[in-house]
């Protein structure tokens, strides 16, 4: 799958973030192309996860632009790179704690449910009919991800890995263009890692869905990205297919720690 | 103008004891994360304490001393029946505690004491002061009352020694330590157990002198714990964690409803906006400092 | 036990969304509901009605509505007396000047406290959290005084109070043709029913709310506001309109608490004290739960009059007086919440629920 021939469905350009003169991102400007797995790798504290905040909204950079989708943003707000199709996954976790994992992935297709307030109080017209026909694509994603047994169940409850896994699927209920995952295997064992990673190629494969990834096992980065993103504090020292990037001297030199 | 300035520097001064009420509120605030509800039922507590006391000729020192005691006991005895259960809950939990003992506490007090009307004598002038003749240089014909300015210089005592207490001593930095968060100050070895029981102590302590003061101005009885919905809006503006915001918050408020009262009330035809207007006053000041003047912004990391 | 989800599958979604999944349930419903609408009005006494009935359903509601605001939504709220205030006068002002008839005014005073509820909710869209209280107890503030500064919205009654049955209010159009007439809407057998109606619908309503798209944005904007801003769910509209909903449940309450219950309209019933009250049977019924509103409501209204009761039957007619038996529901009910706080915080809902669970197995241990 190469990436030249597919078209950047997000543009960064001279992103620079900083939080009250502790610069987090200076100058980063890369593409991800559509269909793509892009993995965004790099040293604790290198600023992924604030890279993945700029892109859909939660954090405003100081300076730069996102353009996705053709549009050009400066600051992009989380309810508008919501609409515009882009859902993620967060490092520590945001679910909804008082539901169970169904009405948490139910609350993912919020967007397409039109019906106002009365309809849902009469239980008539749009309310009755969006629950039934979201149900039943919120259960396609409850199948696929093995979820079956659990869905009733309050999801504070949920051991840490299936709580993960409730998250993806709350993602990708919203039917996204674009999917942002901050570090979806974090905290798993092996076989965890293993289903997940089949989730999200599955995902990009059977959707065509771009996914954005943080991630620090190397082996998954390898095996499963089409394009690597490498940051160090702050900056962006790569940027090509994985095999480029694994033997760049800096990259090494960053995760080895050698001092620059 | 110089009636401007009476009514000023008497809401300021009557605000100070609104402050009074407010410190109590923050101190817990600041050290456990809970809002104190009962606050209000506490300071009754100890003003009908010592008023049965005095009323009975016990002597003033002596039934200060014998109240300072009891609150610092019930103190104790709140953060180990109902705070230290609750430790592990959400902050709401915690409140509504409060809440509850507030319930509890005040059908103690009516069951224990009756509901009459007990007047309270604490030995300061209520004498006004005709600033014209005691100071004038200043040229200002207006009067202050005594009373008011005695409070306000206890109080003022009060809030400076716990500000500097939280600044500057090992316990208070323990204090904000366990405020911040209890999990990493057990982690390190703070007794939270003891620093609970202290700030709890000395809220009971904070209780009285308010008591005190505040049966003195409006008498002991019920309409006591109402000083609590006086000290809510100042902590609101002042900060929930601040302490010297306790004494900005309890200006501001004391000023503006004065102000408003004589100024604004025919606008708005007839009397008694004060309530409404102190909580307006503070939602107007919430709408620009969410989290009060210097209160502390929470931050959440995504 | 027999009675029980287990071994029961179902094979449509609409089936699995059903309110009362299990047949048993369903001819309980029914059955409650005879039981409430005909034996009950035909049999019980005007006692029952007036002082039992009709006020744990209007509480029951009015809790309802705090509920909508603190427990789904996570939003504090201490004007809810306020905002019962606002429905009731906007009721009587209805009623009075524009005829209606009374379950339009209700639901009408019921739109109006939400449009209030709905400007002091305003705040909550900056202010997170304890400071958010600040703007309910103006709200409280503030209809404790307007009603009392402006004599027009009492019809300027000299006395301060207004007797409503003796003001003329039609249930429904015709009512004079059938046997259903103006004396006997005025009646406590009428107005428990009417009472009674209003009540359940209300809590249709809301059971359809809690479990629909609208339930759920609630509930992600009380656990995570971030998260539910970022999937794409607006959480100022979703807010404001919890507001609106909570004090159109709180205002229609107001309504009835006048009209059907005490039968006055009077000001100064909806104080902050009364605020309290409701807030504690949020509380001890359970935040977040429709059968726990009632349950509280029951609990903190019902429990002075179980102590008299009890205290007569005891020691023969009345040895306890008001005093001690307030005093006492105080210590009782400010000893039940930080009890309940500190082993079931899910209040009594919970403590019902978690006994269903153990029923499920008995006599079977867990």
């Amino acid at each position: 799958m190469s990436t030249e021939s597919k078209k950047p469905l997000l543009v960064l350009e001279d992103i620079s973030l900083s939080f009250k003169g502790v610069k987090a991102i200076t100058d980063i400007s890369f593409n991800v192309y559509e269909g793509e797995i892009c993995s965004v790798i790099g040293p604790n504290g290198a600023g992924k996860s604030s890279m993945l905040n700029v892109i859909n909204g939660v954090y405003i950079p100081q300076e730069g632009t996102i353009t996705f989708d053709g549009k050009q943003f400066n600051k992009m707000k989380p309810h508008t790179a919501a609409v515009m199709g882009i859902a993620r996954t967060f490092q520590n976790i945001a679910l909804f704690k008082g539901m169970s994992v169904l009405d948490n992935i139910m609350s993912g297709r919020n967007l397409m449910m039109k019906a106002s307030f009365w309809e849902t109080a009469l239980n008539i017209g749009r309310a009755k009919r969006e629950e039934l026909e979201h149900r039943l694509e919120v259960e396609k994603i409850i199948e696929f991800l093995g979820l079956q047994s659990i869905r009733k169940t309050p999801v504070a409850s949920l051991p840490y890995g299936l709580q993960k896994r409730v998250e993806l699927g709350r993602a990708l209920a919203a039917e996204p263009k674009m999917l942002l995952l901050d570090e979806p295997m974090a905290g798993m064992t092996m076989e965890e890692k293993l289903d997940m990673s089949c989730f999200i190629q599955e995902v990009n494969r059977n959707l065509g869905t771009t996914i954005v990834l943080i991630e620090h096992d190397m082996g998954v980065v390898m095996d499963i990205s089409d394009h690597v993103v490498v940051l160090d504090y702050g900056k962006k020292i790569g940027d090509g297919p994985p095999s480029e990037v694994m033997n760049n001297q800096d990259v090494i030199d960053a995760y080895l720690g050698v001092s620059h | 103008m110089e009636y401007f300035l009476e009514v000023l520097v008497g809401g300021l001064l009557s605000g100070v004891m609104y402050s009074l009420v407010a410190i109590g509120f923050v101190l817990i605030y600041k050290s456990s994360g809970v809002f104190n509800f009962a606050q209000g039922t506490m300071l009754l507590l100890a003003a009908l304490t010592f008023v049965s006391m005095t009323e009975r000729q016990v002597d003033f020192k002596i039934a200060f001393i014998i109240t300072l005691v009891m609150m610092v006991v019930l103190g104790i005895i709140v953060e180990r029946t109902v705070m230290r259960p609750l430790a592990n809950q959400s902050l709401l939990s915690l409140f509504m505690a409060t809440v509850g003992l507030n319930y509890f506490l005040e059908g103690l007090a009516q069951g224990v004491w009756d509901s009459a009307v007990h007047g309270l004598e604490l030995g300061i002038s209520n004498d006004p002061i005709f600033l014209i003749d005691e100071f004038p240089a200043l040229g200002l014909d207006i009067i202050i009352s005594q009373f008011d300015i005695a409070a306000a210089v206890i109080a003022g005592t009060m809030i400076l020694g716990l500000t500097l207490f939280f600044q500057y001593t090992r316990t208070g930095l323990s204090l904000r330590a366990v405020s911040d968060d209890h999990m990493a100050a057990m982690a390190v070895g703070i007794p939270l157990n003891r620093i609970w029981a202290i700030v709890w102590a000395v809220t009971g302590v904070i209780c009285l002198i308010a008591g005190l003061l505040w049966g003195d101005r409006v008498s002991v009885s019920f309409t006591l714990t109402a000083a609590v919905l006086k000290g809510l809006p100042v902590i609101l503006i002042g900060g929930l964690t601040s302490i010297p915001g306790a004494i900005v918050g309890g200006l501001i408020i004391g000023a503006s409803e004065k102000l408003g009262e004589i100024y604004l009330a025919d606008y708005f035809g007839g009397q008694g906006i004060e309530h409404w207007w102190a909580y307006t006053t503070a939602l107007i000041f919430l709408m620009i400092r969410p989290t009060g003047i210097f209160g502390e912004k929470e931050i959440e990391r995504v | 036990m027999y009675y029980r989800e287990a071994g029961r599958l179902v094979k449509r979604f609409a089936s699995d969304r059903r309110m009362l999944p299990l047949m048993e349930d369903r001819w309980i419903l029914i059955a409650f509901m005879a039981f409430m609408y005909i034996v009950v009005t035909a049999f019980a006494s005007d006692y029952l009605f007036s002082a039992i009935l009709i006020p744990m359903m209007v509480l029951g509601i009015a809790t309802l509505g705090l509920n909508i605001a603190v427990g789904y939504t996570g939003q504090l709220s201490l004007g809810t007396a306020g905002f019962m205030c606002f429905g009731a006068f906007a009721a009587f002002n209805l009623v009075l000047r524009l005829d209606m008839y009374l379950p339009m005014a209700f639901f009408l005073a019921g739109i109006i406290a939400g449009i209030v509820g709905i400007f002091f909710g305003l705040p909550s869209l900056r202010i997170k959290g304890f400071y958010l209280i600040v703007s309910t107890l103006a709200a409280q503030f503030f209809a404790e005084w307007v009603f009392n500064a402006y004599p027009w919205f009492l019809d300027n009654n000299s006395s301060g109070v207004v007797a409503l049955p003796q003001h003329h209010y039609q249930v429904f159009p015709f009512q004079e043709l059938t046997p259903l007439n103006a004396e006997f809407w005025h009646s406590y057998k009428g107005r428990y029913l009417l009472t009674l109606t209003v009540t359940l619908l209300l809590v249709l309503a809301c059971k359809n709310m809690v479990r629909s798209s609208t339930g759920r944005n609630w509930m992600a904007v009380r656990d995570m506001d971030i998260a539910a801003n970022v999937i794409g769910i607006s959480v100022a509209k979703t807010k404001l309109m919890a507001f609106f909903i909570s004090t159109f449940y709180c205002g229609v309450a107001g309504a009835m608490y006048s009209y059907c219950y005490i039968g006055n309209l009077d000001f100064m019933i909806f104080n902050l004290r009364r605020s309290f009250l409701i807030m504690f049977m949020v509380i001890v019924g359970g935040l977040g739960s429709i059968l726990g509103s009632f349950l509280g409501a029951i609990f903190v209204y019902g429990w002075p009059i179980m102590i008299t009761r009890l205290g007569d039957f005891i020691f023969g007619g009345g040895t306890l007086d008001t005093a001690f038996v307030e005093n006492n529901s105080k210590i009782v009910v400010g000893t039940i919440i930080i009890v309940l706080l500190i082993r079931e915080p899910g209040g009594f809902a919970a403590l019902w629920n978690t006994t269903k669970q153990k029923l499920r197995s008995w006599p079977f241990a867990n």
